[in-house]
């Protein structure tokens, strides 16, 4: 994407996954989904003094998972660190987070590489009231620790991506891979799923980074893009002017488009990092890397392989069926019902059904929240494989099933939508049209092949787009003696 | 009667008990009514006399619990106004192991406040004097504990030792006190002042009976991850002599020591002779890098204090400071009105040593100092089975007397700082008495024994055998402390 | 050694207040402090390793297993300003 003058897009982001762990971290709590507040703690997720933490071994599994998905080296041995600051949503103090000896580094996803991926421990949820008692700007906050001590993952990527577009696709595909796993819900509404970018331009060409901004916490992929879209122009005109970009760390507001700085006029963070004396190294076996090596799934790189290798389809439609987990699991489950061959029922899925959802204005439903069934889509593929109702009469059920859902079947019987099955019938109509337009007949005979458009047309308005356009062109010519 | 009941070891109140000849209720009653009116500002909270529960190894003898312990529904203030009227929702694991088998509490003993001190002059609650003379310091930071058990207000107590916290008060109150291995008895409960040095152990006033209590402490705990217990369990002392031990002395060590009284190293040297008569072996080893154990304690302890304290903000529990104040306001104030002097300059170290630009050259480097002497103990014991030093420079000092310079304060923990940066166990037992520097009555002096890690039952052992040798039979005047 | 700025600084960081006069005290208290814990720069430590746990155990994890919360009422029995089921503070600026 072109940011003008010649400037070309570094990014990198920093993810924060919430694993689907039951419990907490570091104690035995259980995770909350919208709870009453304050109802799933502890002596220890509240940090009350003498207690101490110790690690969830699933939390462990999860984040090896997704480290081993995402062609990480497992470090033989990593630590805890403690980073140290004031915040009331901060218990302690100080967050178990992992510093300098991380679980995994150097993986890779797609084109983007892997710096590293490390576990840590939630903040708490600090809610803004004000002194009515209403929520509006300044005056008290009111923590809820049930969110404190959540087990997280942090994924961090080489600032490998150029375009905003390029990082929500990515981003895509992360997700999708990790909720095969079934590490997370990787819900950004819900927060299960955060992202951050970094953010920077350099002269296209060049290899040394630019002055690099963060966003924090967009959360839809939607405003993810248009964050990152808009710092771009941001420091595009910055650079245009003659500025220098400044350090910062920046909050995107999709209502209105701006971003504000975040930094406050405290002190700069001084973390001092130091390894947790109450933890000890985590030193992954082969056994538990072996294990969670076979739990994982088949991910979307695998997938789209074996689409186009196994199931021959292309490149492009492997890769969006691949790149989705509802999508894919939905054509999985298409073609197992049966009926038509994978191509076919991929290009119904990816061609027809999800065009068809967005022209409806669902654009944000795919087929798995449709009420088109799996199994109706690859019935009605089959179908038109099979020739039993012209491509034309398929999409008409197909809008049928967008609308009502049901049985393409059943649909095709009650609108009358089936193949002409008499030949005869199909003459009958053919010889009707030609009569009907001589004119365009005889220029037909004459060899303008155009002149034959108002004559299929005709047929198929007559038979309700039930022949099948190359039938009625075939017939046609040869009605009028063309052989 | 009720004067002798006091007089009895735990031991010696545990064989009566079983043979019919005592009721725990009398033992108890003696003593609660002691602590009730003791002049020796040695307890916070004290127990009502009432009915012990009897039975288990412990027999419902009374025992004084440190305020650094976690009691459910009990005042823990670990020595600070900040947690002043604090009652955890939960009990410490030592405690609990305690109480389940049969001790019961007589109160909770004052201490330098979060265990930072030497003379228990530190303390928001005011100094705890030595029964031996009520113009002295009993040591620190357990001297509430040591005053308590060398005053007879209870036959034993715990305490923890983070850099000599029991061994110091156990010498300058000539008692029995026991570091023992880290690792030995789990700290979950225990109000944090530096994770990996803390452990819980305990005071009494023979060896015997801080093996019975010992003994019961041990385990691994799955609260606390970096709790093992002590393979192989603790085995109650039996040896006679001291046939077949070595005992190393590090001349070169000692030599680096300020301020050693004249009276401390005549009966170091005499002890050395007891331990030879005793038929035990001394030899010269080298620990060369043990003398700057204090530097490096210095850096470590404060480091990660400063983390363990940083959840004092006024937002859970504890103090909050009065008035309208903004967050920033809220956290300063607190924390400024709630920690006292000698808290709030380890947290000050603490935090600078950690800060940015200064991590390598302080914590870093402490580390590192800390290894070396791990190395250093590990080759000493090639050669010996065991190593003797004086516990402390001084015999207990009058009140105020290293107060305007800390660092004098913190030399006191020159003997003992070592061994618990490298993690093995210490016990310091009562070796005589000799004149303060000043002049002045005779006062205790403790030698200090230290064994490889896990060695507890050798140590102790060797340490009984010795006690016998010595025969110390001072004790404090009759009733000292009593009201 | 320590001075004055480096003392506020290290305050600041560590959340606490500290009047004129003890700013004062403090810098000289610590200079003290650190001028006799700086010997250990003298040590040659050159390729040892930091210890930071003196137990060698590794992978101590405990089973994803729920245990008991504390009510909310427990947990919010010491706070010294609950309201709406929270811990109550003033609002963080920025």
């Amino acid at each position: 994407m072109a940011s003008g003058g010649g400037y070309e897009p570094v990014i990198g982001l920093e993810i924060h996954v919430q694993l689907a762990t039951r419990t907490k971290m570091f104690c035995g709590c259980e995770l909350s989904f919208g709870d009453e507040p304050n109802v799933h703690t502890c002596p220890i997720c509240l940090g009350h003094p003498g207690t101490l933490p110790v690690t969830n071994e699933q939390a462990i599994r999860f984040a090896l998972e997704i480290a081993l998905a995402l062609g990480c080296e497992i470090a033989p041995r990593s630590i805890f660190h403690r980073k140290n600051y004031f915040y009331p949503d901060l218990p302690k103090g100080y967050q178990v987070s992992q510093y300098d000896v991380p679980l995994a580094s150097g993986g890779r996803l797609g084109d983007v590489r892997i710096h590293r991926v490390h576990l840590e421990e939630d903040a708490a949820k600090l809610s803004h009231v004000g002194e009515s008692g209403r929520i509006h700007g300044s005056g008290a906050s009111v923590v809820d620790f049930n969110r404190g001590g959540t087990p997280l993952v942090e994924i961090v990527t080489e600032p490998d991506l150029r375009d905003p577009a390029d990082a929500r696709a990515w981003l895509q595909v992360l997700r999708t891979t990790i909720k095969q796993i079934g590490a997370s819900d990787v819900n950004m509404e819900q927060g299960s799923l955060r992202c951050d970018a970094n953010v920077s331009l350099r002269p296209a060409g060049t290899e040394e980074l630019g002055t690099k901004t963060e966003l924090k916490n967009m959360n839809s992929f939607r405003f993810l893009e248009r964050g990152i879209e808009a710092e771009i122009s941001r420091q595009a005109g910055l650079l245009g002017a003659g500025d220098a970009v400044a350090q910062d760390t920046l909050h995107f507001d999709p209502r209105t488009g701006s971003l504000t700085s975040l930094r406050s006029k405290e002190y700069a963070h001084d973390y001092r990092y130091f390894p947790e004396p109450d933890l000890v190294p985590v030193a992954p076996t082969e056994e538990m890397i072996a294990a969670a090596r076979a739990a994982l799934p088949e991910l979307p790189a695998d997938r789209r392989r074996r689409y186009e290798s196994e199931l021959g389809l292309s490149e492009k439609v492997a890769t969006q069926l691949s790149s989705d987990a509802e999508l894919a699991g939905y054509f999985e489950r298409a073609i197992a019902a049966g009926g038509a061959e994978p191509v076919t029922v991929a290009n119904w899925v990816t061609g027809e059904l999800v065009a068809r959802l967005r022209e409806t204005g669902d654009g944000e439903v795919g087929p798995a929240g449709s009420r088109v069934d799996p199994e109706a889509i690859a019935a009605l593929a089959g179908m038109v494989e099979r020739k039993e109702i012209s491509t034309g009469a398929g999409r008409q059920v197909l809008g049928v099933l967008v609308a009502e859902g049901g049985d393409p079947a059943a649909i095709v019987e009650r609108e009358g939508l089936g193949g002409i099955e008499d030949s005869g019938e199909l003459e009958a109509i053919v010889d009707a049209a030609i009569e009907a337009d001589p004119a365009a007949a005889e220029r037909v005979r004459d060899g303008n092949m155009k002149a034959i458009g108002p004559l299929v047309g005709h047929v198929m308005r007559e038979t309700k787009g039930r022949a099948d356009g190359g039938d009625v062109t075939r017939l046609i010519r040869e009605r009028l003696g063309l052989g | 009667m009720t004067d002798e009941l006091r007089e009895l070891s735990a031991a010696g109140a545990l064989r009566r008990i079983e043979a019919g000849d005592l009721s725990p209720d009398e033992v108890f009653d003696a003593h609660a009514d002691a602590v009730a009116g003791e002049r020796l500002n040695a307890f916070l909270w004290r127990a009502e006399p009432g009915s012990a529960t009897g039975g288990g190894g412990l027999g419902g003898l009374p025992i004084a619990i440190k305020d650094l312990f976690c009691t459910e529904g009990i005042e823990t203030t670990a020595g600070s106004r900040i947690l002043e009227g604090y009652r955890p929702p939960y009990t410490a694991t030592a405690v609990a192991r305690l109480l389940d088998a049969g001790a019961r509490v007589v109160g909770k003993t004052n201490m330098d406040e979060f265990a930072m001190g030497s003379s228990n002059e530190n303390s928001g609650y005011g100094p705890v004097l030595n029964p031996w003379d009520e113009g002295r310091v009993p040591g620190g930071s357990s001297g509430g504990s040591a005053a308590a058990v060398a005053g007879r207000l209870a036959p034993w107590a715990i305490g923890t030792d983070t850099g000599g916290s029991i061994r110091q008060p156990a010498s300058l109150c000539g008692i029995v006190g026991l570091k023992p291995t880290y690792g030995a008895i789990s700290r979950y409960g225990m109000v944090a002042f530096a994770s990996s040095l803390d452990q819980c152990g305990p005071l009494t006033r023979t060896v015997t009976d801080a093996a019975i209590l010992l003994r019961a402490l041990v385990g691994r705990d799955p609260c606390d991850s970096t709790s093992v217990g002590i393979p192989g369990g603790v085995e109650l002392p039996a040896r006679e002599d001291l046939t077949g031990i070595r005992f190393g002395v590090a001349r070169d060590f000692s030599h680096h020591a300020e301020g050693v009284e004249p009276g401390v190293a005549a009966t170091f040297e005499r002890s050395l002779d007891v331990i030879a008569r005793a038929g035990g072996e001394v030899v010269d080893v080298e620990l060369p890098h043990a003398g700057h154990g204090i530097s490096a304690y210095y850096v470590i302890a404060p480091a990660e204090a400063s983390a363990n304290l940083a959840r004092y903000d006024g937002v859970r529990f504890g103090l909050r400071a009065a008035g309208d104040g903004d967050l920033l306001t809220m956290y300063e104030r607190t924390r400024s009105t709630g920690f006292g002097a000698e808290v709030k300059r380890r947290i000050m170290l603490g935090t600078y040593a950690l800060s940015s630009g200064y991590y390598d050259a302080y914590y870093g480097r402490a580390q590192r100092v800390r290894t070396r002497i791990v190395e250093d103990f590990a080759g000493a014991f090639e050669s010996c089975d065991l190593i003797v030093t004086p516990t402390s420079p001084s015999v207990a000092f009058e009140l105020g007397a290293k107060s305007a310079d800390p660092l004098s304060m913190y030399l006191s923990d020159y003997f003992t700082v070592p061994m618990s940066l490298a993690g093995i166990p210490a016990i310091s037992i009562p070796a005589g008495l000799a004149e303060p520097a000043g002049g002045g009555p005779q006062l205790p002096v403790g030698l200090q024994i230290a064994a490889p890690a896990f060695a507890e039952s050798e140590l102790l052992d060797a340490a009984h055998a010795l006690e016998q040798a010595i025969e110390f039979d001072a004790a404090p005047p009759r009733g000292a402390g009593d009201g | 050694m320590i001075d004055r700025e480096q003392v506020l600084h290290v305050a600041r960081l560590a959340r606490l207040e500290l009047g004129d006069d003890e700013i004062e005290r403090m810098a000289s208290e610590l200079s003290g402090i650190l001028d006799h814990v700086e010997r250990i720069g003298e040590l040659d430590l050159d390729g040892v390793e930091p210890t930071s746990h003196v137990v060698a155990l590794e992978n101590v994890l405990r089973p994803d297993q729920p245990r008991p919360s504390l009510s909310r009422e427990r947990a919010l029995e010491q706070a010294p300003d609950p309201a709406d089921g929270g811990f109550r503070v003033p609002s963080p600026q920025a």
